[in-house]
């Protein structure tokens, strides 16, 4: 039997998000579900009830009628008290819910025997991020600091020259690297500015460029990735370290924005009171991280203050903001999850908790609370190599780069013998032969010594050069094709010789020819 | 020119083949380095034509004749041959060396001259060397032929693998050094080229016997090892003939291909002794059994063109992982298109080569300069092992047991401790093959099961055609 999916409108305080957008409506359908919604829910993202209904969602007029006669729940906010006693036993919610902050919450939703799925839980792995509700959230709140930052600031962020003067830009300085600082920094790369900004982990460098910032990195040697791709706790000495650099920049740039998180504590204090005051009057600092007690000292969450004339933007619901799109997003997000829940496309759902993704979300399933998970079996960023198990012992001593490592004992051993070896030489060869021998053992060392440094990429090239100078064989046919001059012959089978001479000599030469040829053909392909 | 004067232009060839090998070591100093090479082997012909070595007007026509034969040859296959056919080319060159040799050696041998002067152990020295002369040079040869026939697919890749071969081997070894013994006593010339054609037989079946028992995968050695033994053939043939040049020359490459063997084997982790003993995974635990007790469990998802092209147009790094396939479809060009429209948009795209990928050392790189890839793009495998988890497509292109995880978590896998490109560890991985048959190793591969991977199944060059136009579009 299909499913019907509710869609309250949501409660708290300046709220303007809604858990559907028609066009979602439309692929909820199509999955099988049957989608009611509360009157008036779309709003404030200017969604409208006569667009739900032309999707194809039935409007409820009565909030109570809606929570009681909806099988799923999907919702922005977690729900309010008064919303969980609504609640039908044996529904499914969706909302976000933060379990870590929220415990009674979660208590409340076992007792009333439903299951509810966390969009703040999602494991971070690749293959949930499609619904990763808080990456998408985040890139919207990182594009609306810059919005609300360039609106309290009082200059352009580009430079302009123009006939009234020269305008420098703003120079903006965005702390914490993730999803959120990411897309501020492309927000504010894109307006003009001059991006500077620093994370703790320092392998998100190369994507604070791609975004059009630059790295501003704290010459202290930590390692500052935590399990799930989030940053975690750092030493004292390295905070010392972060907060000289951060006082610097405070002096020069007019924009900061802080997106510091860690999970399940709160915000750090990255920005002090001293720091703002040491910064140019008109300057504007947004607090991303205001709702967990922000990363400014002097940041009041929920509004906007002024302090030693720099604005300090403290708002906590900045998706909120810019309702329509983060209701389309958010509610893509939801899609996503119910195809998850839904694979037989039949209007109902399996919460599967072998499924790690599904497992991750789940925060109480039928009444049982199930959070926390286990622990998420990837990072998105694995700590590197220490991890790696058999090749690293056995990994190769990178030639191209120094001598073959050989213990001291297998050196002395090696002498021995070479030792013993020539001895056994000198002792019964005669000197022309040893003359020859000595140059041979030289030419070999000298092999060693010039072709162990040789680049990969040049090994062919290498091997067809060698293969020519190889044929420098045609030097003993021909010495051998004729009878020398002083040639006492004796019964010389001159015939037999030049033959077997002319062919060597053949064969060494289309050697010589091709082995050069081909070697040349091959180097002038290589370049730049 | 007196002998004095064709000794010192002997010296002034061998410094230029120092300078040439060294030379090659860098692409700045390669094109140099292969001028030198000709140069220095232009001297020594010239200075041992001119030489009294030489005799005769008569001689000389011959010489030309024979050189005007060869170069025509050489020249031509040289122009003909595609980059892809460069392992073929190489062994069949290196058979060459290894006949030329044997034949100098014989021709030494019936030359009465040649030994007239000498006695007691100098006579032996000298007979010895005949004999060791024509000996690596018949494995050479035949050894040689073998890898071509390998190569160019005209024998099974597989390792044949006989019955007690080990115990084959050192028997041949016994009876080749019985009849060396013979051999150096022997009265007449004639009883001792009995004791030398028996040799030369067991040594050109001994040559086929060991390339034989090699895999496929392991090519890139055995290439290698054949260059050093053309080397060594004519260092032997340069102690016969009381010749340094050839004694120094032959020593140079005789070096440096044992050290490019060596350099593949430390690549792959294997010991040299148990390539050359040939057969894959011999040397450890059964590979049938590990492959059975561990089978990679999980789905192979499969994508087409398309979805591909989809994947790199939306991904700001890439890294393209060429193999044996890339080579035999012909395909490097089209990988070449995809990356300069890739990086005209922007995206950071590098080539990551393992150091045995295809059947020669260094092969993979050949193509992609046949293709224009510019080279500073194209990195060895410990240069960019570590970006790949930073890296949002990873694309195998006709590779398998270069990017297998279980070489790494699998101890029981055949190739265990095998470094690997760390293909899995990017965002995405795609691979392309033309079907899940497994690599020459025989191993199957869990990185077709895992969760980022994805499947493209189809000849390389007609899929990158495919991805190309549809990136285009």
């Amino acid at each position: 039997m299909p499913l019907t999916i509710g869609v309250p409108k949501e409660t708290a305080a300046g709220e303007k998000r809604v858990a559907t957008v028609p066009e979602v409506v439309e692929k909820l359908i199509k999955l099988g579900f049957a989608v009611q919604v509360e009157a008036g829910a779309g709003d404030a993202a200017t969604v409208s009830d006569d667009a739900y209904r032309a999707a194809g969602a039935q409007i409820v007029e009565d909030t109570a009628t809606l929570w009681s006669s909806s099988d799923i729940i999907f919702k922005v906010r977690g729900p309010s008290a008064e919303e969980v006693g609504l609640l039908r036993e044996g529904a499914t919610l969706v909302s976000f819910i933060w379990p870590a902050q929220n415990p009674e919450l979660l208590e409340q939703l076992a007792a009333r025997k439903v299951t509810v799925l966390a969009m703040d839980s999602v494991p971070r792995i690749s293959r949930a991020q499609k619904l990763d509700a808080l990456s998408s959230m985040a890139n919207i709140a990182g594009y609306r600091a810059v919005i609300e930052a360039a609106h309290h600031f009082g200059r352009f962020f580009t430079g302009q020259i123009t006939a009234a003067g020269k305008v420098p830009p703003a120079k903006v300085f965005v702390i914490g690297a993730g999803v959120a600082g990411l897309a501020a920094i492309g927000t504010a790369s894109g307006l003009g500015a001059i991006v500077r900004a620093n994370d703790t982990r320092p392998e998100v460098g190369d994507q604070v460029t791609s975004m059009g910032g630059e790295f501003v990195s704290v010459d202290y040697v930590e390692e500052g990735s935590g399990v799930g791709g989030y940053a975690k706790v750092m030493s004292e000495g390295f905070q010392k370290a972060q907060r000289e650099v951060f006082a610097k920049q405070a002096k020069d740039v007019d924009i900061i924005i802080t997106t510091a998180l860690i999970p399940g504590k709160p915000a750090p204090k990255l920005i002090t009171a001293e720091m703002v005051q040491s910064m140019k009057p008109g300057s504007v600092i947004v607090d991303m991280a205001a709702e967990q007690g922000g990363n400014c000292e002097l940041t009041e969450p929920g509004t906007v203050t002024v302090k030693h004339g720099v604005t300090i933007i403290g708002y906590a619901d900045l998706p909120s903001r810019l309702s329509k799109q983060s209701s389309t997003l958010y509610a893509t997000n939801l899609f996503r999850l119910s195809e998850e829940l839904c694979k037989n496309k039949d209007g109902t759902i399996d919460v599967n908790m072998d499924d790690e993704v599904i497992r991750g979300t789940t925060v109480v399933k039928d009444g049982a609370i199930t959070w926390p998970p286990p622990a998420p079996k990837i990072s998105a960023a694995p700590p590197p190599p220490a991890a790696k198990p058999v090749a690293a012992a056995a990994k190769p001593s990178g030639h191209g780069k120094g001598g073959a490592p050989s213990s001291t004992t297998r050196a002395a051993v090696t002498f021995g013998v070479a030792a013993l070896f020539l001895v056994l030489i000198g002792a019964g060869a005669p000197p022309a032969f040893l003359s020859h021998f000595t140059v041979f053992v030289l030419a070999c060392f000298v092999g060693y010594m010039v072709v162990w440094n040789v680049k990969p990429a040049l090994h062919t090239p290498l091997m067809s050069v060698t293969n020519a100078i190889s044929s420098i064989i045609a030097i003993g046919a021909l010495v051998q094709i004729a009878p020398p001059m002083d040639g006492v012959a004796l019964d010389r089978p001159d015939g037999w010789i030049r033959l077997l001479a002319i062919l060597a000599i053949v064969l060494a030469t289309i050697n010589m020819f091709g082995g050069f040829a081909v070697t040349q053909r091959m180097l002038t392909m290589f370049r730049k | 020119m007196s002998f004095s004067l064709a000794t010192a232009s002997y010296i002034g060839a061998t410094i230029l083949f120092i300078l040439c090998l060294g030379g090659l070591s860098n692409q700045e100093t390669a094109r140099r380095g292969n001028l030198y090479g000709m140069i220095g082997m232009t001297i020594a012909v010239l200075a041992t034509i001119s030489a009294p070595y030489v005799a005769g007007f008569g001689g000389v026509v011959w010489i030309i004749f024979a050189m005007l034969i060869g170069a025509s040859i050489g020249l031509y296959a040289a122009r003909k041959v595609q980059m892809t056919q460069m392992p073929e080319l190489v062994a069949l060159m290196h058979s060459m060396v290894g006949l030329a040799a044997m034949l100098v050696g014989f021709a030494n041998y019936v030359d009465p001259i040649a030994a007239s002067h000498l006695s007691g152990a100098a006579k032996t020295i000298h007979d010895i060397e005949i004999y060791v002369g024509i000996l690596i040079g018949a494995v050479t040869f035949s050894g040689s032929v073998i890898a071509f026939g390998k190569l160019s697919g005209k024998i099974s890749g597989n390792p044949l693998l006989l019955p007690g071969r080990h115990w084959l081997n050192l028997i041949g070894l016994l009876v080749v050094i019985f009849f060396g013994r013979q051999f150096v006593h022997a009265d007449s010339i004639g009883e001792g080229m009995a004791y030398l054609i028996v040799m030369t037989i067991i040594a050109l079946a001994f040559g086929v016997h060991m390339v034989m028992a090699i895999g496929g995968a392991d090519m890139p050695v055995v290439v290698s090892m054949l260059n050093s033994y053309s080397g060594w053939a004519a260092a032997a043939t340069g102690f016969m003939l009381s010749n340094d040049l050839l004694i120094v020359t032959g020593a140079l490459v005789g070096s440096s291909g044992a050290i490019l063997s060596y350099i593949m084997c430390e690549a792959m982790n294997r010991h040299f002794i148990s390539v050359i003993a040939g057969g894959f995974g011999t040397g450890g635990g059964t590979p049938a059994a590990a492959a059975d007790g561990t089978q990679p469990a999980g789905e192979v998802v499969p994508i087409l063109s398309p979805e591909t092209a989809e994947l790199l147009r939306d991904a700001k790094n890439v890294i393209i992982i060429p193999g044996y396939g890339m080579a035999v479809a012909q395909a490097q060009h089209t990988v070449y298109e995809i990356t300069r429209f890739l990086r005209e948009k922007g995206v950071n795209v590098r080539f990551g080569i393992h150091p045995v990928a295809g059947r020669m050392p260094g092969h993979m790189n050949v193509l992609l300069a046949e293709a224009k890839v510019p080279y500073d793009i194209v990195l060895e495998m410990d240069e960019l092992n570590d970006d790949f988890p930073k890296t949002d497509v990873a694309m195998v292109i006709g590779a398998n047991d270069i990017v297998n995880p279980g070489a790494q978590d699998d101890p029981n896998s055949p190739i265990a401790g095998m470094p690997v490109l760390e293909a899995w560890k990017a965002k995405t991985s795609i691979v392309m093959k033309r079907s899940m048959a497994s690599g020459y190793a025989g191993v199957d591969n869990p990185l077709f099961y895992k969760e980022n991977n994805r499947m493209l199944f189809g000849d390389a060059k007609k899929m990158l055609d495919e991805v190309l136009v549809a990136l285009k579009a």
